[in-house]
């Protein structure tokens, strides 16, 4: 998948009570976590993001809750990439198995500003930013996630499994 | 090889190689758990998944603790569809209303978790059962409903920090004091990915409640799993819970760690996280004078019987200064009966404060005591970050009951000592 975007930086210990606050975890919509996205970071945050744009973020991002609702909600709204210094734990498994492509970039995160315009090539984990030129590598997700990607994630693996079972 | 405390439990349920950090193993689960926000999605995955029953109806934990007694029709709708779920598969262990406690609480005393189990659930703090000695870790909703179908789910082994405390403890310190000080020296992401393995003389003789607090902060530091050995306080607990065939359970001499810290207990004053990170902790001397607006007492990481004694011994014939709120959450029914028929109620009520019932209800901005903007509260409760007990301009302070309930009489942050 190439995604073309803007980004929007966010800081440090990112977490879920920021992405998406407690008060609005009595649904499962999509839409609607997704209108609410980061609302515990900066009332109206969502408001600046176009369908395709691409949140960055510094170290651990996602500690907290282990609320899926999170990752939803910045699918929802309308961003189906993260990239970040680091992730924390129970997120990274998360937005694997929502389809939020997740991307780990140590200290080259530096070389991503709010407002670049970024491609990233989310197969080949490679992100260019066209607003400097500037280009990063990924470090490539682990052999048994990526097995978990080409089955098409947690759910259709799982339904594999069960149908193999009868 | 010898191993440490994760490998030896994950390695006791899987056909893989679990002897060495960074391996990925497939383990067979003990217990799956989710509770009223987290089980409602797990449900919907489970469905996708084309499952039609869980893999064992023993098994499987669903608590509805964290919007109940239902806070608005949204969550009366969520808790629901758990309830009509579980109804459908035959969950035994499904609880609302009057059986209902903080889950992380309440599984320990009805014995269903115990030592060398591996237990997951859609909630972060199930690390909590790492101070019984389970492999108990959060995990999202979908990998909860792929754990609910299969019975089974996948890990990475985690290397671990080895974490001795040594030294006397002062009065009014204990497991709270014990992991935020932890969590102050390593930070919040700290032990990322990491296990985390507790020893030395001040653990030894630290009480199952206390390894338990201690335990459920462990992923305040990032890590994956808080792990206790399983000793005769261990065995006695789960005994008392009704259950049998427990056995003790330590890491292997020459095990290898990834680090290997010791902390000195000595002159260790009470620990108070400030905001908005838990990692951003202090002796409550340094705080002392700062004006609080209400005081909760409860939760999954200190709202059990001897944190409510704690706290009673306190308030015991003083009064919460009049601009507190001091709410106390005790954290399951049979906490809440054992606190009532212990007199801790006259206390508390002396002492003006609000009885609750067993709930998440604050800890998360949920209800039960939700902050307006400027308002601070010193709580007993596991996470400070910003806008977490109400609005983006309210702060939490995380400290232990001793040091909640002292704060609540003096109507400042006060060491109890100095009341």
């Amino acid at each position: 998948m190439l995604v073309t975007g803007k980004a929007h930086k966010v800081g440090a210990h990112i977490d879920t009570d920021a992405i998406i606050p407690a008060r609005f975890l009595v649904t499962t919509d999509t839409k609607v976590l997704g209108s609410n996205c980061m609302e515990g970071l900066e009332p109206g945050w969502v408001k600046r993001v176009s369908a395709n744009d691409i949140m960055v973020a510094e170290e651990n991002f996602g500690c907290g809750s282990s609320r899926e609702h999170a990752p939803i909600a910045i699918l929802g709204a309308g961003i189906p990439v993260v990239v970040a210094k680091s992730f924390a734990r129970i997120f990274y498994r998360n937005g694997f198995n929502m389809g939020l492509v997740l991307l780990e970039v140590g200290d080259d995160v530096a070389k991503l500003k709010d407002g670049d315009k970024l491609e990233v090539d989310t197969e080949a984990g490679v992100i260019k930013n066209l607003s400097t030129g500037e280009t990063i590598i990924c470090a490539k997700v682990p052999a048994f996630m990526q097995e978990l990607l080409d089955a098409g994630g947690l759910v259709p693996y799982v339904k594999k499994r069960l149908a193999a079972r009868q | 090889m010898p191993n440490t405390l994760a490998e030896k439990i994950l390695q006791a349920h899987t056909d893989d190689d679990a002897s060495e950090a960074g391996r990925i193993v497939r383990c067979r689960v003990s217990l799956v758990l989710a509770n009223d926000i987290t089980a409602p999605l797990a449900i919907k995955s489970f469905r996708a998944m084309g499952a039609k029953r869980v893999f064992d109806r023993d098994r499987v934990a669903l608590v509805c603790d964290h919007f109940t007694p239902n806070k608005d029709i949204d969550s009366a709708e969520q808790v629901k569809v758990v309830r009509e779920f579980a109804h459908e598969m035959g969950v035994t262990h499904y609880y609302e209303g009057g059986n209902v406690g903080v889950e992380h609480a309440l599984l320990p005393e009805l014995g269903l978790v115990g030592p060398n189990d591996i237990v997951v659930g859609a909630d972060s703090h199930t690390c909590t059962y790492g101070g019984l000695g389970a492999f108990a870790t959060g995990m999202g909703s979908t990998d909860i409903a792929g754990a609910m179908a299969l019975g089974e789910t996948w890990f990475k082994v985690p290397p671990t920090i080895r974490v001795a405390y040594e030294g006397k403890l002062e009065p009014f310190v204990g497991g709270k004091d014990l992991i935020l000080h932890l969590i102050g020296k390593i930070g919040v992401s700290g032990a990322l990915y990491r296990a985390l393995e507790f020893h030395g003389a001040v653990i030894d003789a630290l009480s199952i409640e206390g390894r338990m607090t201690m335990a459920n902060m462990a992923i305040e530091a990032g890590g994956k799993v808080g792990l206790f050995p399983a000793d005769e306080k261990t065995l006695a607990y789960c005994a008392a819970a009704g259950r049998t065939g427990d056995k003790p359970l330590k890491a292997d001499a020459g095990a290898v760690y990834e680090q290997d810290l010791t902390l000195s207990v000595a002159g260790m004053q009470p620990q108070v996280a400030c905001p908005h990170l838990p990692d951003n902790v202090r002796g409550v001397d340094e705080l002392k004078g700062l004006r609080v607006d209400q005081a909760v007492i409860g939760s999954c990481t200190n709202g059990r019987i001897e944190d409510l004694r704690e706290a009673a011994a306190i308030l015991k014939g003083r009064k919460a200064h009049k601009n507190v709120r001091l709410i106390v959450l005790p954290a399951t029914p049979k906490i809440w009966r054992q606190a009532m028929d212990e007199g801790l109620f006259s206390i508390f009520l002396d002492a003006g404060a609000v009885v609750g019932p067993p709930t998440c209800g604050p800890c998360l901005g949920g209800h039960m005591g939700i902050l307006a903007g400027g308002e601070r509260c010193i709580a007993t409760t596991n996470r400070n970050f910003r806008g977490r007990m109400g609005s983006l301009e309210s702060e939490v302070y995380l400290s232990s009951p001793a040091v909640a309930a002292a704060s609540a009489i003096a109507g400042e942050l006060l060491h109890p000592g100095k009341l």
